[in-house]
């Protein structure tokens, strides 16, 4: 085991899975000598070269576009678009091609590919540098949709997703990059599954489920609500598409109180989607309604940004509204 | 800046010596066959949505020469990054008819599997790419697999075909851009055939021509009348061999027109005149092919006549074995969303097996199973 930070986790598996495997290449904005505005390509350039960690022209349409020509052509790309928020030019690319070049071809051709994107708030980054917008993408059949919490997480999480045949969207938890470090295997062949949750915290009061940096935020708020005789189970869903829907309801049939916790816009969101779920098919074990913490459905603001992502202190009155609950 | 239209073929079918590519006989007649072929093969499609047989069909016409004597400049491994009208490549590449067919009526023998509207193919082994319907989102792809080729040093290249549409799309922009940074080997072929349904080329772009768009991305970009098919292959030629050479890539403008409407569809009647139909149609570049080729002594009337009655009776076999075919499986549409089928969509599958089981016996059941 090695203690890295989540940004470590990143560059660790890029690193093992491009010495693994000669077709993994890199492309994005900044990456090569420059390592990457974050730095998660740190000496990735000075180690493989031009053809494999690849300075792109400022066009996220063009960074994904070619991507799906290389992933056509027999490579394995791994773009990088620097902020999720700036990932909307390459939409078309995302949800027209890559997602549907399996299926609309018949299976004849696939876009094994990984994006990789940094994504939410907490960074005074105003709304162009702060957004979660995985909910676009898990409304798309055909893509993979990730969003890891810790850098165990990443690290397995991210090569299973490059070894994985079918393309991906890579949601890096940009905040905590740096300030949640944690042990991870140093085996080059240590992977984690795609489309399993994890239990982050064992309990038996309340299921709180989270994805990326909130998962932290809500072990804040499981921790406080210990304190209060509330004893919470935490699932990381770590995957989004496919969502590992069997965790959830193992853990609600458990409990019988669902919170969702997330910093996207509320309405059509993937805490909605989990919602519906738990509804459709485990709603005679609930025991009060299902609450959703979530960003308000205003654009992502500036100055008030630490109002409008769930606060530790915001989840924690949704676990106390679910516990108290009395019909 | 101003280009000078290429021409090899003079409309009376002359052409000079020293302007003549070195084809063979033999070569030059393949690529008649092929424009032939291509005419018959949309004729047949539209006359099936016209009989009502086939729901949708998109023609090619006016267009052959531009496909087959570009496409015949490649070497059959090159990839083809292609839009949704150049079927005349797939023939000439060797895809049958009834292929082509299977995938326009959806049935069990299409290669997509019913999944696209007709015309909306993808045949691996020839190296043609999957078709979408949104316009220009393969010109990147073709400058990426390019890149591709480069990176891996397999001597391919890759020809990238678009429309005059096309080239407003914002993917135009991208893909040249990366292309010609990445001095990547690829051909930018642009059919432009002066309209995009019913809108027509001036209101696409203010450039005097669309190859002139080549010099701001760093490539030449030659303009080729695309009713010349020795023209439009020899500079495709130039253009293969300097990508294959690594000097970069090229954008080609086949001037031509679209004789006929966008798709089954269109009524092209509602926004061009019929003169102007009428002028092009006495341009056509299968008749200016005929011509040269009468004068080398290569094509006779007898000739002329049997390679389109067996192209037509071709087409017709083909159109009648696709259409007997049934369709897919309702299984089937859960298969390839992901290289292995998901949990939910598992249960999606199996609830709708269930659900149509429970009422197969139904008057008014909602699916055959």
């Amino acid at each position: 085991m090695a203690e890295m930070t989540l940004l470590g986790a990143v560059t660790t598996a890029l690193r093992e899975e491009m010495e693994r495997d000669q077709s993994v290449v890199l492309l994005g904005e900044d990456i090569g000598v420059n390592g990457g505005v974050f730095r998660a390509t740190d000496g990735l350039h000075a180690q493989f070269g031009d053809d494999r960690v690849i300075d792109t022209p400022l066009a996220e349409s063009g960074i994904v576009g070619t991507a799906v020509g290389m992933a056509l052509h027999g490579l394995r790309p791994v773009p990088e678009i620097q902020f999720s928020d700036f990932i909307f030019p390459a939409f078309d690319q995302i949800v027209s091609e890559m997602a549907k070049m399996r299926y609309r071809s018949g299976g004849e051709f696939a876009c094994p590919m990984v994006i990789r994107t940094p994504y939410g708030g907490g960074i005074r980054g105003g709304h162009y540098h702060s957004q979660s917008p995985e909910a676009y993408f898990c409304h798309t059949p055909g893509l993979v949709v990730c969003a890891p919490s810790t850098p165990e997480d990443t690290k397995g999480l991210l090569k299973s997703c490059i070894r994985s045949e079918d393309p991906v969207l890579f949601f890096e938890p940009k905040r905590i990059y740096r300030t949640v470090k944690g042990e991870v295997p140093e085996d080059s062949d240590f992977t984690v599954p795609i489309g399993k949750a994890r239990i982050a915290r064992a309990g038996s009061d309340v299921t709180v489920v989270a994805w990326g940096a909130m998962v932290h935020t809500c072990m804040e708020a499981a921790d406080k609500a210990a304190e209060q005789g509330i004893d919470v189970e935490l699932v990381d869903a770590r995957t989004l598409l496919p969502l590992d829907e069997e965790s959830i309801l193992e853990s609600v049939r458990k409990t019988g109180k669902l919170v969702v916790a997330s910093e996207a816009t509320r309405f059509c969101g993937v805490a909605s989607e989990i919602s519906a779920i738990v509804a459709e098919k485990a709603v005679e074990y609930l025991e009060a309604p299902i609450v959703r913490i979530t960003g308000f459905d205003t654009p992502f603001p500036y100055t008030l940004e630490h109002v409008y992502m769930p606060s530790p202190e915001r989840v924690l009155r949704g676990i106390q509204k679910v516990a108290t609950f009395d019909f | 800046m101003s280009e000078q239209l290429v021409s090899v073929l003079g409309t009376d079918g002359a052409v000079k010596k020293k302007d003549r590519p070195q084809l063979s006989d033999q070569d030059l007649l393949l690529l008649y066959s092929g424009m032939i072929r291509t005419r018959k093969l949309d004729e047949r499609g539209m006359l099936l949505h016209g009989q009502g047989r086939l729901g949708f069909y998109l023609p090619s016409f006016g267009e052959e020469a531009a496909q087959l004597g570009s496409a015949f400049a490649a070497d059959q491994t090159d990839v083809i990054s292609q839009s949704y009208r150049q079927p005349g490549i797939a023939l000439l590449r060797g895809v049958t008819p009834e292929s082509m067919f299977d995938n326009c009526f959806g049935n069990q023998a299409d290669v997509v599997k019913g999944r696209q509207m007709p015309v909306h193919y993808s045949f691996k082994e020839a190296g043609m790419l999957s078709i979408s319907s949104p316009i220009g989102t393969q010109i990147v792809h073709g400058a990426g697999i390019a890149h591709a080729m480069k990176i891996k040093g397999d001597g391919g290249i890759c020809m990238v075909y678009m429309g005059d549409g096309g080239t407003s799309s914002n993917d135009f922009h991208t893909g040249l851009n990366f292309a010609g940074v990445y001095k990547a080997p690829c051909v930018f072929a642009c059919i432009n055939n002066q309209w995009a349904i019913s809108v027509p080329l001036g209101r696409q772009t203010a450039s005097e021509t669309i190859a002139a768009k080549g010099e701001a991305y760093g490539m030449p970009g030659h303009l080729i009348d695309g009713n010349d098919v020795l023209a439009v292959y020899e500079a495709t030629r130039r253009a293969v061999e300097r990508a294959r050479a690594g000097d970069g890539p090229t954008l080609l403008e086949f001037l031509t027109f679209r004789m006929g409407p966008h798709s089954s569809s269109d009524d092209p009647s509602r926004y061009r005149p019929s003169e102007l139909e009428d002028e092009w149609r006495a341009k056509d570049p299968i008749k200016r092919f005929e011509k040269f080729l009468i004068r080398e002594g290569l094509l006779d009337d007898e000739a002329i006549e049997a390679v389109a009655s067996e192209a037509e009776a071709e087409m017709s076999a083909a159109a009648k074995a696709a259409e007997a075919k049934p369709g897919p499986t309702l299984d089937s549409m859960f298969d390839d969303v992901y290289a292995e089928l998901p949990a939910h969509l598992v249960e999606q599958r199996d609830g709708l097996r269930a659900e149509g089981q429970a009422h197969a016996a139904d008057e008014d059941a909602a699916f055959p199973l």
